[in-house]
């Protein structure tokens, strides 16, 4: 059961909330306690927007038992353009289509089920453009 | 004035061809496509759902409205495959829109038509002054049963509207309604598949209903068919709405824009909502557009809308229903259609 956890990460995962600093600038996501960059606590919420390009990306052939079906698929590191950095799959995309660079939108997708009775969780993917 | 001031549709990129279906089944392709006029339809990728089309055609409805999503004070999700049995699709919705939480959500019912029973009642809302604005969403991820003539229909889409009374594109002069008990379509509790009753889906149900609607519309409008710039029907297939709009005296040249099934499918709740919205891509100020809705069970909502000045300035805000519909398709074959739409049992 991961229903408590999947709850406290709906901002991030539904609509890619994060963290700026209000003293240095740098965006943090998820959120953190204390800027990574300049150690202050003080941080305002923003909402990263749906543009990004590909940092980096491997593809999976085989993998975990929940995304078996979906096999092979793509996992990226994405650049959202406010310059944060998140981990996503690649949706709808043919995986000779995915290359570092390339420019992605963020999308709202379900991720996984929890089981056949269990909750659907929902989140961020990425396809390329 | 009240009406619509954003909307958005959205299709999954997935396709099948009737061909890859017909060919399955032993069916001959060329008969379905003249008698049905199906070409190709819409599939869902493994990870889209009701929810997921709802969020992703509410999102460009905000983005042509141009408002602030918090203002938001209603949402209704109308859909026959809502992902919960219980627990309202739109819950999900308002938190990936940031909508926050002073919103009334609800689920709507009705087969086919539970999208324009939601924009009915958001259009109500606004026009009483309980919130500013109300969105209303059409989606649908449908499934026919393997081998039933549903599954050269069902398909996957939907669309989003969002009420108010500010910088309306679309105005709502006329609603009416046309409903009674028609069992011609049907799935009960438990149910994977639905169910229907063949021929009898037909003239007792969607013909009787729609062109009921239809008439009524035009008298409480006072209006004839040659007034409306356009019309769009419920599109089980390509050939009932065509026969509806003859039987209520509407010409080819008026459903065509609309009509975007033969290569969509058959949206259910998003079906004449996503007509609507390739209409709005394409309309000019002054424009009347009619639109009768369908659902089993059975009954029909009509809509009278004029478009205003302001249509031109959202138009190109977001992606238009067939730029999504020719564009960027990646085609299945039938395994991988029964896979996508988990026709195939697997292994826990
Ligand atoms: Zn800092």
């Amino acid at each position: 059961m991961i229903t408590p956890k999947y709850v406290r990460e709906i901002p991030q995962r539904y609509r890619l909330e994060a963290a700026k600093c209000k003293n240095c600038s740098y965006i943090s996501f998820p959120p953190r306690l204390v800027c990574p960059k300049c150690k202050s606590r003080s941080f305002d919420t923003i909402r990263l927007s749906d543009e990004g390009k590909i940092l980096t990306f491997t593809i999976i052939r085989v993998s975990s038992d929940i995304f078996s079906h979906q096999t092979p698929y793509g996992v990226a590191v994405i650049e959202t353009s406010e310059g944060a950095k998140l981990m996503a799959m690649i949706a709808d995309t043919k995986i000779e289509d995915i290359a570092i660079g390339k420019k992605v939108k963020l999308i709202f997708r379900k991720i996984r089920d929890e089981g056949v009775s269990g909750i659907h969780c929902y989140g961020y993917k990425a396809v390329v453009i | 004035m009240i009406g619509i001031i954003g909307y958005g549709s959205y299709l999954p990129r997935y396709r099948i061809k009737v061909e890859s279906i017909a060919k399955e089944w032993g069916s001959d392709p060329e008969s379905i496509k003249r008698g049905l006029k199906l070409f190709e339809k819409t599939v869902p990728g493994l990870d889209e759902d009701t929810i997921t089309i709802a969020v992703q055609a509410s999102k460009y409805a905000v983005k042509r409205a141009g408002i602030n999503p918090e203002e938001i004070g209603a949402v209704y999700i109308g859909s026959e495959s809502h992902p919960y049995a219980v627990k309202p699709s739109g819950t999900v919705l308002i938190e990936a829109l940031g909508i926050g939480n002073d919103v009334h959500v609800a689920s709507y019912e009705f087969a086919c038509k539970a999208g324009t029973e939601a924009m009915f009642v958001a259009y109500c809302l606004v026009k009483a002054n309980e919130v500013k604005y109300a969105l209303a969403i059409g989606a649908d991820t449908s499934q026919g049963a393997p081998g039933d003539a549903l599954e050269y229909s069902a398909s996957a889409g939907g669309a989003a509207f969002i009420m108010g009374k500010e910088n309306v594109v679309a105005e709502i002069l006329f609603t009416n309604s046309f409903t009674s008990d028609t069992p011609d379509f049907w799935r009960r509790e438990h149910e994977f598949y639905p169910r229907h009753a063949g021929r009898f889906t037909g003239e007792p149900a969607y013909f009787k209903h729609v062109v009921n609607a239809g008439k009524l519309l035009l008298e409480k409008s006072a209006m004839k068919p040659e007034d409306f710039d356009y019309a769009v029907f419920h599109m089980p297939n390509g050939k009932f709405p065509q026969m509806a709009a003859k039987k209520l005296g509407f010409t080819k040249e008026q459903i065509e824009t609309g009509w975007i099934v033969p290569w969509m499918g058959n949206t259910y709740s998003g079906s004449s909502p996503t007509g609507l919205s390739a209409v709005l891509d394409v309309a000019k100020p002054g424009d009347k557009i009619f639109m009768v809705s369908f659902g089993s069970g059975a009954g029909s909502d009509g809509f009278v809308f004029k478009v205003t000045d302001k249509i031109v300035d959202v138009q190109d805000k977001a992606p238009k229903l067939r730029d999504m519909l020719d564009n960027n398709k990646i085609y299945l074959d039938y395994g991988e259609y029964a896979k996508f739409r988990e026709k195939i049992i697997l292994n826990e």
